[in-house]
């Protein structure tokens, strides 16, 4: 579970560019990070590569903030 | 018509990414031709190219962070991160950066480019034919377009007047500048960010242009050698990349504000040749026409240009044919005049070309030297009796000049600058 926090945590930061400390597990994507909603559509494409899940576009469209990605990937990846 | 002015200059090139290093680099005769270390070039007929050096902005580096934000430089293509930083640096040395937000409804831009974002269209058409559809990147079509200089720029700087692109290839910087001079004399807009970039040094980049035969393919183990525009040993250009952008402003407002001056635009000629989409009329036709309408907007006679600044790209054919045209405008003036190719330097940098070398006019004119065309030991026929710089800068008088940029398709631009 740590690991898979720590992997999305990881993703955000590169591709947002925000510090590290900021990405708190209750940060959203749009409102505290930065993101517009093409940089949320490029995230959930990362997280898809990393963790080899699928995320359809219902789906995607309640990952807000960074729990959220945490907890569909937890629910739903393979490995 | 409202006179037009120049009042900021920015330019990332192979030499450097401020325009003083530049210009010191272009008139101690460094070139800035290297082997290619973009991709492995070892299977290609040409493996080298003026490459922008990425590094921390000292000496002939670029760095993107100081001007381009971290998002900005992961979404978009090389041209736009380059047109950005020369962007940035021209409206910083106009000292426009703080615009009222009425001065910024009538500040625009028209930042060009020949050909986009093709490094990106490259990686991202092999990762939809690896992973598929829903591999492509959200960002990949707003940061490849041409326009998107003058869009992120825009942006960056709130200018809400015209925003605008040219793509007419090699040409593009100068007819970038050219038209956006004009939508300042209509009224249109009081400041424009004007200019054009380049960043196409990669496989399909090199690859096309080497098909089309356009590319030096001898001296890739003599790289600095390659650019030899007049030279009877020329063979092709050799591709280079960055940016040129300078700051147009109204005459009128740009004294009331006590700004720097550096030349006023003074004659703007666009032509076609309507003969091959890539070699130039047999006659120079296009070119002929192009410097001819320049001039005559300009009021000048070919006796007050003192320095021509040349499209000269060091292909076997267009060298000659724009030495001819110039001959024959110029005619018995020829012999008070100096004519360089600084792509002898920096190499071609296509869209961004007419830009950057616009920028070396001016300082031309500010420092009263002619910078050299380089590697011109063996001169063609053709060049008898004209002076083409070889080798080392020339200090000479230099009161007003022109500067030439043509296009694949046929496409032909010059610019007439003076002091003010």
């Amino acid at each position: 579970m740590s690991d898979v926090a720590d992997r999305v945590k990881k993703i955000v930061v590169e591709h947002l560019g925000v510090e590290a400390d900021k990405v708190t597990e209750d940060a959203s994507f749009i409102d505290d990070l930065g993101a517009d909603s093409l940089d949320t559509v490029e995230l959930v494409m990362a997280f898809e590569e990393e963790f080899g899940v699928e995320i359809p576009d219902d789906a995607a469209e309640k990952i807000l903030t960074v729990k959220d990605a945490i907890g569909f990937i937890a629910a739903n990846a393979k490995g | 018509m409202r006179r037009v002015v120049i009042t900021g200059l920015g330019m990332v090139t192979p030499l450097g990414s401020d325009v003083e290093t530049v210009w010191a680099n272009i008139l101690a005769s460094r070139s800035g031709a290297r082997p290619i270390t973009r991709f492995d070039a070892t299977d290609y007929v040409c493996r080298i190219a003026c490459e922008v050096l990425r590094g921390d902005g000292s000496g002939e580096t670029f760095n993107a962070d100081t001007r381009v934000d971290y998002k900005v430089q992961r979404q978009v293509d090389p041209f736009i991160i380059y047109g950005i930083d020369a962007a940035g640096q021209a409206i910083e040395d106009a000292g426009l950066t703080d615009m009222t937000e009425e001065e910024r409804f009538r500040a625009g831009c028209s930042i060009g480019s020949g050909i986009g974002g093709l490094p990106g269209i490259e990686s991202e058409s092999l990762v939809l034919a690896a992973k598929g559809p829903r591999r492509v990147s959200p960002h990949f079509v707003h940061g490849r377009l041409i326009n998107l200089i003058s869009g992120q720029v825009s942006i960056k700087y709130g200018l809400m007047g015209p925003n605008h692109a040219v793509v007419t290839a090699c040409s593009s910087g100068a007819h970038a500048i050219g038209d956006a001079a004009r939508m300042i004399a209509l009224d249109d807009a009081d400041v424009m960010l004007a200019g054009g970039a380049e960043g196409a040094i990669c496989p399909l980049g090199i690859a096309g242009f080497s098909q089309a035969k356009a590319l030096s393919t001898g001296y890739n183990d003599d790289p600095t050698r390659a650019s030899r525009p007049y030279d009877k040993g020329r063979d092709g250009f050799v591709m280079g990349e960055g940016a040129g952008v300078v700051v147009l402003e109204e005459y009128e407002r740009a004294k009331a504000r006590g700004a720097k001056i550096y030349a006023e635009v003074i004659g703007y000629g666009l032509s076609g040749d309507a003969w091959h989409v890539t070699a130039p009329h047999p006659e120079g036709s296009g070119a002929f026409r192009s410097m001819a309408m320049a001039l005559k907007k300009s009021g000048l006679s070919t006796a007050d240009i003192d320095y021509v600044n040349a499209h000269g790209t060091s292909t076997p054919m267009g060298d000659e044919l724009e030495l001819g045209a110039v001959r024959r405008l110029f005619g018995a003036d020829l012999g008070n005049l100096s004519m360089s190719s600084t792509k002898s330097a920096i190499g071609h940098l296509l869209g961004g070309a007419g830009a950057v070398e616009s920028i070396f006019c001016v300082l031309a004119m500010r420092d009263q030297v002619a910078p050299p065309t380089l590697n011109l030991d063996d001169p063609s026929d053709a060049c008898i009796g004209v002076d083409l710089v070889p080798h080392t800068a020339k200090p000479r008088r230099i009161r007003a000049v022109l500067n030439n940029s043509f296009g694949f398709g046929g496409t032909n631009a010059t610019l007439i600058m003076r002091g003010v």
